[in-house]
């Protein structure tokens, strides 16, 4: 059983990482004995696992998955939603409220419109068929206020931390409520329009960081640094 | 009327064997290579190999429309190349000539075996290459930026794909042919291998080879593509340290 | 991606129009702040001249071939200039491969007004052989990255690579012609400056960006030459405009074309492009 990287090493797809047994983590594949990378990213070995932390990472929607969507056409039972992600994701009328709604009587648009931004949960999702969501347990709606930012899904663990430790300092030094879509879109309001802006600079500085050491230290001293 | 035509040279390999532009037979134009140059594409390449100037966007995984192009089991590949009307000497129309339509094709063929398209059924995965200045060599230019755009795009790859092209010029076997070495050249084959798994995924040649001359071309392509390789392995990485080095 | 570009989304329409109440742009532009453009010329040699244009994140690269040719029948006695561009799928997630649509065509047709009207390119100079052999200039104009306001980066382009512009000079020797190896600019007589700009609620913005067009009422583009007089208009999209926005739009432009000239290269010293040998 040979490695042939360091921890953490730069690899791009094709690279031979790895000789054995193994497991295999994500973005990596064996041939054989050998086992090569898929993506561009930092190669990394845990608990004999071998996989690839990707630089780039198009959102691939899993079952109970939250997610921010954005309403893009109503059809009569259901809305077509834009998850970014390579599938449009389908609200049927059944699974947007606990209260029925009849389609027949009722305006769809009354309730989400076109360019209308929700929190939603991903309730099926094959290959085969676009991706289903529903928008009855909280968190899930409409979002009326605030700001919605797209991040790379790739950074989405990260910004949200161990056990959500990096999202719960934002919220609390920046007094903000944050809902973390996985599929990379992030949604803050802030009474505070300051704090809602400092809160978007924060996030993005964690995208752009997240593949270094020591960052959930180093978020409170950035975020003091641009309150000011 | 053309105002600027390139003349056939006397020689193309001199007793020395020094070629037009100065190069031995087994040396590479100048090869540059940068990543992520367009913010709307999912990934993207700017590359230049002596004169030639390619610049290459990836756009996917993403629905297709008409939605009976795709396929029920995986992700559809969409290639496009094509010349701006200024990258040659003599004017170029802008509309897509049967050249352009067949590099398109070769081109997609190149990289297919690449991509995991299993991964993604029901897409389509777009790459478009722009030939802003030609000077030899475009094709396999292109597939190597191509490849860069691919990983750029996080797109799961079984391997890069390195490409280039071999030749006879006055009876000599040259690597990496420019313009004046293909027009006037006897003999001219673009290749294009996955590096790491081993396999050829382009391979086109016009003119004549004796056994003997092919064995010499096949390895001094191989010398080529690995210099490629390294160029696009650092390009890759120069991304990534981009980013560290603003942030430290 | 799945990429709605069509579709603003609500949250931020409303943003713009807050912004806009107070003065202020989603990017932190002011109303008549151009994005920060950057010009390089001569970047593709195997083209007569070129230029590539970087107008905050839209790129444009615009490529000249000098032909000689027979001139149209109703001007035998100029060159010919022919402006052409297309949308590349490269661009944007929503431009499809395919022959140029009206839109790419209506920016050509843009560009081609403004050079025609303030005569920048001087097609009279391009005459080698009155009514028998001219100067074809060919301008094509590629947008690389479309962040908006292709009209304008576009414009710059074209301009940028005529005024850059280098073609042998013609030596008539018993009718027939030959190409020396002396190399002069372009006749140049002007610089036509398109400055585009958005309509957003009550206010007239410069340069919009490709949010910001998405949400707009509607464009105007003025044309201003280097006498800072309007030499081209074009009002695009569905909305209807004001006279008051009229006057106001051209104390904009006039002011905003400003910045632009400076960027932009100087217009070379007119030199022979042909002579008789005898």
């Amino acid at each position: 059983m040979t490695v042939y990287f360091s921890q953490r090493e730069m690899v791009v797809p094709g690279q031979l990482l790895a000789r054995g047994m193994y497991r295999l983590g994500d973005n990596v594949y064996r041939v054989g004995q050998n086992i090569y990378a898929m993506k561009l990213g930092l190669a990394e070995l845990k608990d004999n696992t071998i996989s690839v932390i990707p630089l780039k990472e198009c959102y691939m929607p899993n079952v109970g998955d939250l997610v921010i969507g954005l309403i893009i056409d109503i059809g009569i039972t259901n809305w077509s939603v834009d998850i970014a992600s390579p599938y449009t994701a389908l609200l049927q009328v059944n699974d947007a409220f606990s209260k029925p709604i009849d389609p027949l009587r009722e305006d769809l648009k009354k309730y989400f419109n076109v360019g209308d931004y929700i929190i939603a949960k991903v309730i099926a999702f094959d290959k085969t068929r676009d991706p289903l969501l529903s928008t009855k347990e909280p968190p899930c709606g409409k979002i009326e206020k605030g700001t919605v930012i797209e991040i790379s899904p790739a950074k989405i663990p990260r910004l949200i931390g161990k056990r959500g430790s990096m999202i719960s300092i934002i919220k609390r030094e920046l007094d903000c409520q944050i809902v973390v879509g996985q599929n990379g879109r992030v949604w803050i309001f802030a009474k505070d329009p300051f704090y809602e802006e400092v809160a978007i600079k924060v996030i993005r500085k964690i995208e752009e960081e997240a593949h270094t050491t020591g960052l959930t230290d180093r978020v409170r001293e950035i975020i003091r640094r641009l309150k000011g | 009327m053309i105002i600027r035509k390139e003349e056939k040279p006397i020689k193309l390999v001199d007793e020395n064997g020094i070629r037009v532009d100065g190069r031995r037979v087994d040396e590479i134009r100048k090869l540059n290579i940068e990543v992520g140059v367009l913010k709307n594409a999912d990934g993207s390449c700017y590359l230049e190999l002596g004169r030639n100037r390619i610049i290459v966007a990836v756009y996917g995984p993403r629905e297709v429309h008409p939605r009976h192009l795709s396929l029920p089991d995986r992700a559809i590949l969409r290639c496009r190349y094509h010349m701006v009307p200024f990258s040659v000497l003599e004017r170029k129309s802008p509309n897509p000539t049967r050249r352009e339509i067949e590099l398109s094709k070769v081109i997609r063929e190149a990289l297919e075996p690449a991509i995991f398209l299993e991964n993604f059924p029901r897409t389509t995965i777009d790459i478009f290459i722009e030939v802003l200045q030609a000077d030899g060599g475009t094709r396999t230019a292109g597939i190597s930026a191509a490849a860069v755009a691919l990983a750029d795009a996080g797109i799961p790859m079984r391997d890069l794909v390195t490409a280039i092209a071999v030749g006879k010029a006055d009876g000599h076997i040259i690597l990496d042919l420019n313009d004046v070495e293909d027009k006037y050249g006897e003999a001219d084959m673009p290749i294009a291998i996955m590096p790491n798994v081993g396999k050829i995924t382009l391979l086109q040649a016009d003119g004549v080879f004796t056994p003997e001359e092919f064995k010499t071309a096949l390895n001094l392509a191989n010398k080529g593509i690995k210099e490629v390789y390294t160029k696009q392995k650092e390009a890759l990485r120069k991304r990534y340290l981009q980013i560290k080095e603003e942030v430290e | 991606m799945s990429k709605s570009e069509e579709i603003v989304p609500k949250l931020e329409k409303q943003k713009i129009s807050a912004l806009l109440s107070k003065g202020e742009r989603l990017d932190g532009r002011k109303l008549y702040e151009y994005r920060p453009i950057t010009i390089e010329t001569d970047y593709i040699k195997k083209a007569e001249g070129s230029a590539i244009v970087k107008l905050g994140n839209t790129i444009s690269i615009a490529g000249v071939k000098a032909e000689i040719g027979t001139p149209f029948s109703d001007t035998p006695n100029e060159g010919v200039l022919i402006v052409n561009t297309e949308f590349l799928p490269l661009a944007s997630p929503t431009f499809e491969p395919g022959p140029p649509d009206e839109n790419a065509i209506e920016i050509a047709r843009i560009i081609d007004r403004g050079l025609r009207s303030s005569d920048a390119l001087d097609r009279r100079r391009l005459a080698i052989i009155p009514g028998k052999r001219v100067w074809v200039i060919y301008v094509d104009v590629y947008v690389l990255n479309h962040d908006g306001n292709m009209i304008d980066a576009s414009g710059i382009a074209v301009l940028s690579a005529l005024l850059t512009t280098k073609i042998p000079v013609v030596k008539i020797v018993n009718d027939e012609i030959e190409i020396s190896d002396e190399w002069v600019p372009l006749p140049m007589k002007d610089r036509p400056i398109p400055v585009t700009m958005a309509k957003i609620e009550d206010k007239i913005l410069v340069d919009p960006n490709i949010r910001e067009e998405s949400v707009m009422d509607y464009r105007l583009t003025l044309t201003i030459n280097e006498a800072e007089n309007i030499c081209a208009i074009q009002k695009g999209g569905g909305g209807g405009l004001s006279i008051d926005d009229l006057h106001q739009a051209i104390d904009i432009a006039i002011k905003a074309s400003r910045e632009i000239r400076k960027a932009l290269p100087s217009i070379p010293d007119t030199q022979d492009i042909a002579y008789v040998v005898k």
